[in-house]
């Protein structure tokens, strides 16, 4: 199985779903984000977002839950398919996210990953950038979230 | 129509204006909490596992660093703002890993304005956001476009 094999890309991955509860919403966005329209729900309904709705930062970070435990699945249909495992370092950042629209109380969001392209690292050998298109998708198939992420991997 | 009380509306930005937003100390059993919920890795979860990655120490999850920011430009600015949230991010990039009992702080300069041109009450304002910890090295650097009404333009 070839590295690229490894990375499949090109292919979609489904990483899992998640519902968005009133509770967790508000409790998130007191801790980092409490603009009145993630706090409040009469505020919200007041402003451009229309009703109580998940910080940016809140459907971002849950995309991350669901790569991170979507990742023992990968590893294993690799060895499956006789290779081993390739191996991630640290992210280096994401690039043009956009919140395409409100992720509301009661929500159900899908997240998913494409890897795209992959290059050497100069200066370090044996890694690669890989870069992987992440998006969320409401429960009428809407993308609410969308952004490319750079992370650093090599052969395991 | 009354102008709004607000003490940053779209009309407050200047090109070219740089606003201290202010500093806080990264606290470990923070990191824990957020990694549990949302970036289960070990050198996000254990001190012993982070000291001996890549990273050196207990380190925040880089959306844990991207929500700290987030909260830093709320107490900085935003809550006494009339932001109607953010479309998107232009970049995040994580330079250096940010370590529990790091101290961050954050300085943000306005990049650009403009006027929105569905909605006339509001206008784009895109904001660079530069942390750095005590040592005085960047840990990351972020560009975002915040939607904020005008001073005299309601809801």
């Amino acid at each position: 199985m070839t590295f690229e094999e490894k990375l499949a890309l090109g292919r979609t991955v489904e990483l899992g779903s998640h519902t968005f509860t009133t509770e967790e919403i508000k409790a998130f966005a007191h801790k980092y984000d409490p603009q009145p329209f993630h706090v409040s729900e009469e505020d919200a309904r007041k402003s451009v977002l229309g009703g109580l709705c998940a910080s940016g930062w809140h459907t971002a970070a849950m995309w991350m839950r669901h790569h991170v435990l979507a990742r023992p699945a990968a590893e294993e249909r690799i060895r499956a398919a006789g290779g081993t495992p390739i191996v991630f370092g640290p992210a280096r950042g994401l690039d043009s996210l956009e919140w395409l629209s409100p992720v509301y109380a009661g929500d159900t969001i899908t997240f998913r990953q494409t890897p795209l392209s992959y290059k050497a690292i100069p200066g370090r050998p044996g890694w690669y950038m890989l870069q992987s298109r992440c998006e969320a998708i409401n429960q009428d198939e809407k993308v609410v979230m969308r952004f490319m992420a750079s992370v650093m991997v090599r052969e395991g | 129509m009354t102008a709004n009380p607000k003490r940053w509306t779209y009309d407050d930005f200047e090109v070219g204006m740089v606003l201290d937003l202010g500093s806080m100390t990264v606290d470990a059993g923070e990191i824990v909490e957020f990694a549990k919920q949302f970036d289960p890795q070990p050198m996000h979860l254990d001190r012993k596992a982070g000291e001996t990655s890549v990273l050196g120490g207990l380190s925040a999850a880089g959306f844990h660093v991207g929500a700290m920011m987030m909260r830093l430009m709320c107490d900085g600015f935003l809550l006494d703002s009339t932001s109607q949230g953010a479309p998107g991010l232009d970049f995040l990039h994580w330079r250096k890993p940010v370590l529990a009992g790091d101290t961050i702080t954050l300085r943000m300069t306005v990049k650009a304005k403009r006027e929105s041109k569905s909605r006339p009450n509001l206008g784009l304002v895109t904001l660079g956001q530069q942390l750095s910890n005590q040592h005085g090295e960047q840990v990351c650097d972020m560009q975002s476009t915040v939607m904020f009404l005008k001073r005299n333009g309601s809801q």
